[in-house]
């Protein structure tokens, strides 16, 4: 059991940084990126009411499926892929090790 | 061109904005507010207009869209007027320190004082990455937001998105317009069940068109939008006829114009002076979450307290050789202007 899991943010095709995310402070996948700088508005405080925090999913562990509320947010949004998930829904466990993901543009 | 005349212009029509009308009011200055969405309410009607909230005082619990109809109902004495669906972009300070504002849409407002209650900033849709999608801008049939239903008579439109509002406009204006066809990315609607369920019986019905798994993905026209391209997640995509094209995607903020207006700013926020809650600008005050000063708080309360303040400071700007006298709205009843 481990208390910290590693997370892979590609910046650009082929450039990806490692974020280092606690697993025992309850917190989502948007607070960890935007405490490490990410720019990410999450207007909404992480509620799904926003979509400020839109990432894609590109490789790596299975996620829970995202709720109802999430995807009803997610569909409203101009972009949407496979990997589509708001951020501020995903929470950091040990599942998340080795996840590669990608902040998706705001207005693209 | 639209020209108005008050004394304070509010930027923002968020429960900021509105309850210095209020404040203002008091003061018997009366107010002129601008917001870039087609209703009030700011944050509140925007993003969660049916999220309890608990930190009002006196209010135990109320709803953010009550909360916006209860503040519209305390200002009603005061008769405020609005210019709703246009952004503010810039100002010219006049000789005698008083100000001319101009909106996105060409509408002029002199005014006496500036607050700016801008909140988040100015809520903006949500652009599809479509090519050449701004040139059809403006009136030359792309539109991101229905102002006025009647622009789409006798029209054939597409409307684009899988949220409340794509299905809320498919199912109004498939009585306005001569043809609806409705586009979505994915094969469910979930937002109300309830909207879906009418898109769905209307389509049945032959009265709109649902294109589902598909996205538009090109527009095409000389000057005036003629045709969209609908792309099927797989298939072959179809050309479609149209006069009009409403991509619904939702609204996300941004700092917008007050970001370039040369006020002294600090991480996208307007520093302000908290004894009146002035900008670096004399005339020009900002109140509620687009200013920022130690200890600052984003929340409805600390921008009620803001207003109330600023209207002080905004009286003084404005009339510099009266002194006002505090009273108590209990001594006199509520003013009217
Ligand atoms: C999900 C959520 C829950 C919240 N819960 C609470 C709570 O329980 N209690 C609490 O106190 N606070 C809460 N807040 C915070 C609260 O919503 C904000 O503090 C409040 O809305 C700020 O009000 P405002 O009037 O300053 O700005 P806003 O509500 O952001 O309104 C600003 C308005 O200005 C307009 N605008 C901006 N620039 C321009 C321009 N150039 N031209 C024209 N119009 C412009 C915008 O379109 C917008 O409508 C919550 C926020 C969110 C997102
Ligand atoms: S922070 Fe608003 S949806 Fe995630």
């Amino acid at each position: 059991m481990t208390d910290e899991v590693r997370v892979y943010v590609e910046e650009a095709p082929g450039h990806r940084r490692e974020v280092v995310a606690p697993t025992d402070m309850g917190l989502s996948l948007m607070e960890v990126l935007k405490a490490s700088g990410y720019d990410i508005q999450a207007t909404c405080g992480g509620m799904a009411l926003c979509g400020t925090c839109h990432i894609e999913v590109l490789a790596g562990p299975a996620l829970d499926e995202p709720s109802d509320e999430e995807l009803y947010m997610l569909e409203s949004l101009p972009v949407m892929s496979q990997g589509s998930r708001l951020s501020c829904q995903v929470r950091v466990t040990p599942r998340l090790d080795g996840l590669v993901l990608r902040l998706m543009p705001q207005q693209a | 061109m639209n020209s108005i005349s008050t004394d304070i212009c509010i930027i923002g029509a968020g429960p900021v904005g509105l309850f210095a009308v209020f404040e203002a009011g008091l003061l018997k200055l009366r107010c002129h507010v601008v917001d870039a969405l087609p209703q009030v309410g700011g944050q509140l009607s925007e993003i969660y207009p049916k999220k309890p909230i608990y930190d009002i005082p006196g209010f135990p619990e109320v709803l953010a869209g009550d909360l916006v109809s209860n503040l519209m109902r305390q200002i009603e004495p005061f008769h405020p007027t609005f210019t709703l669906g246009e952004r503010v972009e810039r100002f010219a300070k006049l000789e005698d320190g008083s100000f001319q504002l101009f909106t996105t849409d060409g509408t002029e407002i002199l005014c006496k004082a500036i607050a700016i209650a801008g909140g988040l900033g100015s809520f903006e849709p949500r652009k599809p990455a479509i090519e050449n999608l701004e040139n059809y801008e403006s009136g030359k049939g792309v539109y991101y937001m229905v102002r006025d239903p009647e622009t789409f008579r006798d029209k054939r439109l597409v409307i684009a998105g899988g949220g409340d509002s794509a299905l809320d406009w498919t199912i109004f204006l498939a009585d306005v317009a001569k043809e609806v066809t409705l586009v979505h990315r994915g094969t469910t609607f979930r937002g109300a069940a309830d909207s879906a369920e009418k898109v769905k019986h209307l389509h049945d019905a032959g009265k709109v068109r649902l294109v589902l798994s598909s996205n538009v993905t090109h527009v095409h026209g000389p000057e005036q939008l003629e045709a969209v391209t609908i792309t099927p997640n797989s298939g072959e995509p179809e050309t479609l006829h149209v006069d009009s094209f409403i991509p619904l995607f939702g609204l996300t903020p941004k700092l917008g114009p007050i970001g370039e207006w040369g006020l002294e700013l600090e991480d996208d926020a307007v520093k302000v002076n908290t004894v009146d809650y002035s900008t670096s600008e004399p005339g020009i005050f900002a109140i509620g979450d687009i200013n920022t000063y130690p200890g600052k708080l984003k929340l409805i309360l600390c921008g009620f307290h803001e207003a109330a303040l600023m209207c002080q400071g905004a009286f003084k700007y404005i009339n510099p050789d009266k002194k006002y006298v505090l009273k108590y709205t209990t001594v006199n009843g509520v003013p009217t202007l």
